[in-house]
């Protein structure tokens, strides 16, 4: 493909009640991401074809589509890497949420999972009204933080993508994710491990690493939250007095060097 | 026509934007017991502060224990060159550190010291590293810290709906009424108060940093419901956008690559920024690229380099050297990290800009340079409110963040945004709710604002005409970037203003096709309303403004006038007309003064 080309875009469009693929020709310019190549469609040929979009920087993780069958951001995805030669584009809606119209699909069972995370629960603060916690310690939770909730890995997701019967219980990876987060930050005091296996329902994962796959901000989502997760799970559930001993003397929740003082 | 059906939703408090204002409002005022609602066009979480970058400023004094709140108050005010309200910025400094303290109480995990503390970067007009960070992800982080602790209190959300009208009742609020983006539906909320948390009006210029969100809402709300607004002229270029691909022209650069140690080349190779240093800032400004070069670990006995200078002053220097044929290829300046910094410092301290770039532009800015031109990125004037309690000057009316004025004067610093958002969005819940505790009659909206709201919504749906909605946004969108821009001058501005009056009048005749369910050119079409409203209320504040003062910098009056110094600009809306009014500045005491007069 190069800039100033025609290329054809077959986009889904539709609602909960019937869709179609439809094609739209699009002059391409330099550098032209999919997202571009929508809105030019948008501006001038369908003004009522339904996306989202937001930052258009990778930031907000709005964007989420399947291009050419694989869940990724439009805003990040450039022509030239998926343009194939003389082969339209395909661009359809995340398959594992109900659709809306076109490209806009019902998330909200997303939102819906979120309420049922129980919140970040601190230790006190140290008596000077600070916080310490070391960037080694911080560092893996920060990669959990990356997340821009675009839920990519919840539409890749075999446990729910063509299983919808599983939502209620099971979170998926991107609440693994948060869980991870909060199990795994040197302050929080909170025994999530039960929540974990039984709410978020972990052990529907099998570990087939798709979700990690299709992450926008490469987060190891397999191997740094969930498996560690499952592992804390298996500890807690045939080892409770394991999980308590390592409650107290804080290994593998926060670092000797800073227990805190309410410990 | 008969009358629209609607969803009614009471509530005490409603907030409208769920940016870290708006979050940080709706907490407050259910952590006080008021019925809160959030309303929101964008999924929760997708809002404008999941794209801020820096950081957050505040005095916490982690990395240099001489800063205080009082050297922030100074920056700001100096940033701000004069024209801030001293009040809120004095509130702003000295609650910073506790407003960012207690993000960590709600789970955000900050870039640390060796000592454990949260770490503080560098960025322009700051005296001492001040910015609370996490790489340059830090709006990411506090939206979602926000975010979850909202929804840890149970606040109801009302995602991806639009807010079109403020309901009144004898000259105070009584909600609200606004329609659902994916069914169309339309939703009357009556309340006793309202959070204005609607964020900035980018979108109204070409090139700008902001998502398609930020289209001033809550300026045409709260011009329609009879608030004042102030220094509407002072809209913040940020020196540093994306230029190429065509795609990604105006996206953000942050600050913290200079900030990091990033330095300003034009084609010629040289560091141009040594010739821009104003006056006003000489005393506090490195005059040699070596004493610049030792100010990032030694800020004892250096001074700052001129890149870090205020972001309008620098993008001042940025136009000039593309004026005068000193531009990149894509017509920018270079940004360079690479030269200065190993690549491994680059990829830690900003990773988002290295994949930004590499993705984007096919450039490993560990490498190479970036090429970057100025930006339409903020606007730092807006509704007109009282300093302690965020009030606007109609009753039952509050307003916090991008949308308020008066914090940030002629121009905000980097870092002072996030900030920003927390502490004046605390105190916006905290005074609405307080507000709602002393309202001994409810408000009640008659139903005939509600169905006049409703018939102006669907009027495109049966206009006489064939305009395009996306033609008439991209044409103002030129005329602005064009004639209101970066500089400005009289002729041009009139221009501008004949334009956007025959733009309304092309706004008329839109019409839109498809139903209403999730239908975008129908929502634009709704979006242009305030976009045209702004458009007007900047074009024409920015006429009365003749001199050039921070954000607004103008060909005809190049110099600053210290009797513009004195006052800002107000305008409301009186008849259906936009009135402006030239007032004198609040006085600020004279110990305060005093701390503004310091230098270094």
């Amino acid at each position: 493909m190069n800039a100033g080309e025609e290329i054809t875009l077959r986009v889904w469009r539709g609602d909960a009640a019937a869709g179609r693929l439809v094609d739209y020709r699009v002059r391409t310019a330099e550098g032209m991401v999919v997202l571009d190549a929508l809105r030019a469609i948008q501006a001038t040929q369908a003004p009522d074809l339904a996306m989202r979009w937001n930052c258009k920087a990778g930031k907000c993780g709005s964007c989420s589509a399947e291009v050419n069958g694989h869940p990724r951001l439009t805003c990040m995805t450039r022509l030239t890497e998926v343009a194939g030669e003389g082969n339209p584009l395909t661009v359809a809606p995340m398959r594992a949420f109900p659709v809306v119209k076109d490209l806009v699909t019902d998330v909200s069972w997303n939102y819906e999972k979120a309420k049922e995370i129980p919140p970040f629960s601190p230790a006190p603060r140290d008596p000077d009204g600070r916080r310490r916690m070391y960037q080694h310690e911080v560092e893996r939770v920060q990669e959990f933080r990356k997340c821009i909730e675009c839920f990519l890995c919840q539409d890749v997701c075999h446990v729910i993508r063509d299983h919808p019967e599983n939502k209620p219980k099971f979170a998926g990876p991107r609440f693994f994710v948060l869980l991870a987060a909060y199990e795994m930050h040197p302050l929080d005091t909170a025994n999530r491990v039960e929540q974990i296996r039984q709410d978020a329902g972990i052990g529907f994962c099998n570990i087939t690493k798709c979700c990690t796959e299709v992450c926008p901000e490469g987060i190891h989502i397999t191997d740094n939250a969930i498996i560690p997760l499952k592992e804390r799970v298996v500890d807690q559930h045939y080892d409770p007095v394991l999980w308590l001993w390592r409650k107290l003397t804080g290994r593998g929740k926060t670092s000797a060097a800073t227990p805190p003082p309410s410990r | 026509m008969g009358r629209e059906p609607y969803e009614t939703h009471p509530y005490d408090v409603l907030v409208i934007g769920a940016g870290g204002a708006g979050l940080r409002a709706a907490i407050e005022a259910a952590a006080r017991g008021a019925r809160t609602a959030v309303i929101c066009k964008s999924l929760l979480g997708k809002a404008h502060t999941v794209m801020a970058e820096g950081g957050a400023a505040a005095a916490l004094g982690n990395v240099w224990p001489e800063d205080t709140w009082a050297v922030h108050f100074r920056d700001t005010m100096r940033g701000g060159k004069l024209i801030n309200n001293w009040r809120m910025v004095e509130l702003f400094a000295k609650e910073a550190p506790e407003r960012v303290l207690e993000l960590e109480e709600w789970g955000a995990v900050f870039d640390r010291t060796p000592d454990g503390l949260i770490s503080q970067r560098d960025f322009g007009g700051h005296r001492y590293g001040r910015l609370a960070h996490v790489g340059d992800r830090t709006g990411l982080e506090i939206i979602r810290t926000l975010q979850y602790k909202m929804i840890s209190m149970h606040v109801d959300v009302f995602m991806e709906c639009t807010v079109t009208h403020l309901l009144t009742d004898a000259g105070r609020i009584a909600g609200a009424c606004g329609y659902r983006r994916d069914s169309g539906g339309w939703l009357v909320f009556p309340t006793k108060a309202v959070v204005l948390a609607t964020g900035g009006f980018g979108k109204v210029w070409r090139y700008t940093s902001m998502s398609w969100e930020s289209t001033g809402d809550g300026i045409g709300l709260a011009l329609e419901a009879g608030a004042d607004l102030i220094d509407m002229e002072m809209v913040q270029f940020h020196p540093t956008g994306m230029v190429w691909p065509p795609g990604a022209r105006g996206i953000l650069v942050t600050e913290g690559v200079r900030g990091d140690g990033g330095v300003l080349r034009n084609a010629e190779g040289r560091r141009f920024m040594f010739q821009y240093i104003p006056e006003f800032f000489r005393a506090e400004t490195a005059a040699s690229e070596e004493e610049a070069d030792r100010w990032y670990t030694d800020k004892r006995s250096n001074r700052r380099p001129p890149e870090l200078l205020p972001r309008d002053e620098v993008t001042r220097a940025i136009y000039r050297e593309v004026k005068t044929g000193r531009g990149s290829p894509h017509g920018g300046v270079y940004l360079d990290i690479a030269t200065r910094r190993p690549p491994e410092f680059i990829t830690r301290r900003l990773p988002s800009m290295h994949h930004q770039f590499l993705e984007l532009a096919g450039i490993d800015i560990t490498k190479d340079a970036m090429e970057v031109y100025p930006t339409c990125h903020y606007s730092m004037g807006g509704v007109r409110v009282n300093a302690d309690t965020a009030a606007a000057t109609v009753p039952g009316l509050f307003a916090a963040g991008e949308i308020a004025g008066g914090l940030h004067g002629a121009n905000r610093l980097g870092g002072n945004s996030l900030t920003d958002l927390l502490v004046f969005g605390r105190r916006a819940g905290m005074h609405a709710a307080e507000y709602v505790s002393t309202i001994r009659t409810n408000p009640n909206a008659s139903r005939d604002q509600i169905d006049d709201a409703a018939a102006a919504l669907l009027a495109p749906f049966s206009a006489p005409g064939d305009e395009s909605p996306f033609d008439v946004q991209t044409g103002l969108q030129d005329v602005m970037q064009e004639h209101v821009g970066i500089f400005r001058e009289e002729a041009g501005m009139r221009t501008a203003l004949e334009r956007i009056a025959a733009l309304r009048q092309r706004l008329s005749r839109v019409r839109v096709s498809g139903t209403r369910q999730y239908n975008p050119g129908w929502h634009a079409t709704r979006d242009l309303h305030s976009m045209l409203t702004v458009a007007e209320v900047v074009t024409r504040s920015a006429l009365e403004r003749k001199e050039t003062r921070g954000g607004h910098s103008r060909t005809d009056y190049l110099k600053t006038d210290a009797a513009l110094g004195r006052v800002n600009i107000v305008a409301a809306q009186r008849h259906g007309t936009i009135e402006l009014a030239v007032e004198p500045i609040p006085q600020i005491p004279d110990e305060l003064k005093r701390i503004v007069e310091e230098h270094t």
